[in-house]
């Protein structure tokens, strides 16, 4: 092996591929088989965390970055003046193999750029799976890209091998997609969702026939938006991200705030801060909408078409809904107490098997880690202290705020102050 | 033996006794048996060698038994899964006075039905909280574990975790790693498990040195390993996004301690 040469190579298609966020090896429940080498984890590991605070858990990298297409968002676009490289089917095996017995890394995520047509870059994606999976008995986690435009047939062959398989949609709005990447169809994206997740289902009624049916995707499927590169609101990501995990049953939708690679006048400018923030709110909006209980008009409607900045979305959702509150800790059901600002569903766990046994007090929410500061205004429990004061939703807005810090306050404060000049 | 108990049944509970074991869990589980059949007004239970004398209390030194053990072990089992795996990763967090916390927990359990989840009492929030951070260390070492590869075909690392978890961390790599020899040396408690491709055993090595992520290459590993080491650290530097950099995030994803044994932090 030409551990240079491959050096290069690999410095050029792991930079090419750091912009896919999805880095999950959780989901899957594969078992080493026959004494091999690895097996996945369903709650997966991450191994190592990028300088930027992401974390690596697998070995990310385009097979080439060579491409057809032309998409502005992209670092690979053709058009685009970077150095392109190539790994060959062989090279990623023995980097996944040797990266993988050491512990580095739960498996591999491989992408790539489109050469020649679609269907001959999936096909290439397959083989490597395949190798892995048949030549080396290799039962650790692979993800594996959907080439959008590519057949069925090389499809239904990628999930035999793979965990998860992904497309990335990027642009939540076919307009947006019109105007970014006017060579791909919309249709290019969802064709290969479908046929997966149809996939899946067959697969999953056939094991209730016979046990013995092998492994479909197990991962599921996942999808990537990026956030902040053509103007639409949180609303058109929020719903279009409800859509895909309703239509395709998707396991996981990701957003990705979009980092400014490329000059191009349709996109914002090179000096634009990637908006991390706008992220983080909307990937708090997913967790309410998935493990929650909310519903996406809830959260976000023609009314609020975008989350408050200041504060996250379930308290925003609550000092708009002050009707509801205050809830009784010691009997409000499951569903209420998901609801209320600062309790987790780690607590409302706690609370729920606690009270059982007696009536909760402050001092029991305290030891059990709820965030009081925000829960306190919204709740009564086994104490004859609460909050009496009449307080309306600015007020206890901004009790809130003075009785904590959050990392990207300074942002929005500048904000604040613009505004009010 | 038969004195000492009647002694104790006659003077009823009054005395204290402090419970002296050999440091091991089924030691520890034998104290709580000990403790059960002769009704013992326990006032504390503690390792050999770091035992001190109570006041009021008399010392009994505990001789292991493993069928006491495993009595006490599927008795707690019977009554819930999720307390026995509570009580075993809180023990290996190896906080000191945490044996005397066990076995208040375990009397707990034991007086009433589905205790283990009420978080509203004291010691039991505790020793979950306490049973949590020992599962956070374990899936941290799955995690950290960096293997490199000896002249002798063996996958070695060492480590260095909070809590004694080598106990915990064993079947995942036996399963994961099934077709490779491979040595985990806690560095910190002198043993290491090891895997001869038939099954695991503990092992105590004799190191001359420990081996952190230097950059100077030792003879004991092939020279390929460090090749890859290479290429492992350059796919970490180029997975970074400049424009998105969070030092903070990412030291408290990997606090710093464990840095040393990570060759992705290698000092250059």
């Amino acid at each position: 092996m030409n551990f240079e040469r491959i050096k290069e190579k690999l410095n050029i298609l792991a930079d090419a591929a750091k912009y896919d966020v999805s880095c999950a090896s959780s989901g899957s429940t594969r078992t080493n088989k026959n004494k091999g080498l690895g097996n996945a984890t369903r709650m997966g590991i991450c191994h190592s965390y990028t300088e930027d605070g992401r974390c690596v858990s697998l070995l990310k990298i385009l097979l080439t970055n060579h491409c057809i297409y032309d998409c502005a968002y992209c670092v690979s676009r053709r058009s685009n003046d970077i150095k392109r490289a190539g790994f060959k089917i062989q090279e990623v095996v023995d980097l996944t193999i040797n990266f993988y017995r050491r512990n580095y890394i739960e498996g591999l995520f491989l992408s790539s750029g489109i050469f020649k047509s679609p269907d001959h870059t999936m096909e290439r994606l397959v083989r490597v799976a395949k190798k892995l999976r048949e030549e080396e008995n290799f039962n650790g986690y692979i993800h594996l890209k959907s080439i959008p435009g590519c057949s069925d047939e090389l499809m239904y062959e990628a999930g035999l091998y793979a965990d998860r398989l992904s497309v990335n949609i990027e642009i939540p709005t076919i307009s947006g997609l019109k105007l970014l990447a006017p060579e791909k169809e919309h249709q290019d994206f969802t064709k290969p969702m479908r046929k997966v997740k149809n996939e899946i289902v067959r697969y999953h009624n056939e094991r209730k026939l016979i046990r013995s049916t092998p492994k479909y995707a197990p991962a599921g499927q996942s999808t990537q938006m990026i956030v902040g590169a053509t103007g639409e609101t949180d609303k058109d990501i929020m719903y279009s991200a409800t859509y895909y995990y309703k239509t395709y049953s998707m396991k996981r939708v990701y957003y990705s705030g979009y980092v400014p690679v490329l000059e191009d006048s349709r996109l914002p400018s090179l000096t634009a801060k990637v908006p991390m923030l706008r992220e983080n709110r909307l990937y708090q909006t997913d967790w309410l909408l998935r493990f929650y209980g909310f519903a996406v008009n809830e959260l976000l409607n023609n009314a609020h078409p975008n989350l408050d900045v200041d504060v996250d979305p379930k308290l925003s959702w609550a000092l708009r809904n002050l009707h509801h509150f205050p809830v009784d800790i010691n009997k409000a059901d499951k569903r209420m107490l998901a609801r209320v600002p600062g309790l987790g569903m780690q607590s409302v766990g706690k609370i729920l098997s606690a009270r059982r046994f007696r009536k909760l007090n402050w001092d029991h929410l305290k030891k059990m880690g709820v965030a009081l500061n925000r829960a306190k205004y919204f709740m009564v429990c086994d104490s004859r202290h609460w909050e009496r004061r009449d307080l309306d939703a600015d007020k206890i807005k901004g009790l809130i705020l003075q009785n904590s810090s959050g990392k990207f306050r300074n942002q929005y404060s500048q904000q604040l102050s613009l505004f009010n000049q | 033996m038969k004195n000492a108990t009647m002694d104790s049944q006659l003077q009823g509970n009054d005395k204290k006794t402090t419970l002296i074991y050999d440091g091991s869990f089924n030691g520890f589980l034998t104290a709580v048996f000990i403790a059960f059949e002769e009704k013992l007004n326990v006032a504390d239970i503690q390792k050999n060698g770091q035992a001190q004398n109570g006041l009021f209390s008399e010392n009994e030194t505990i001789f292991t038994h493993v069928d006491k053990a495993k009595r006490v072990w599927n008795g707690v089992r019977a009554k819930s899964y999720n307390a026995i795996s509570n009580i075993y990763f809180a023990f290996l967090s190896e906080t000191e006075g945490v044996e005397r916390l066990l076995f208040e927990y375990i009397q707990k359990l034991m007086a009433q039905k589905g205790k283990q989840a009420d978080f509203s009492d004291g010691t039991v929030l505790y020793i979950s909280q306490l049973a949590r951070k020992v599962g956070r260390e374990k899936h941290r070492m799955e995690a950290f574990v960096r293997f490199q590869l000896t002249k002798d075909n063996i996958y070695f690392a060492n480590i260095e975790p909070d809590f004694d978890v080598l106990p915990l961390i064993s079947k995942h790599f036996r399963n994961r790693y099934a077709d490779q020899q491979w040595l985990i040396y806690d560095v910190k408690r002198r043993y290491g498990i090891f895997y001869n491709l038939e099954g695991v055993e503990i092992v105590s090595l004799n190191l001359d040195k420990i081996h952190f992520n230097r950059t100077r290459k030792s003879k004991a590993f092939t020279d390929g390993e460090y090749e890859y080491q290479d290429l492992w650290n350059n796919y970490f530097k180029s997975t970074h996004i400049k424009s998105r950099i969070n030092r903070k995030l990412h030291t408290q994803h990997i606090p710093k301690r464990y840095w040393k044994y990570l060759s992705e932090k290698k000092a250059v």
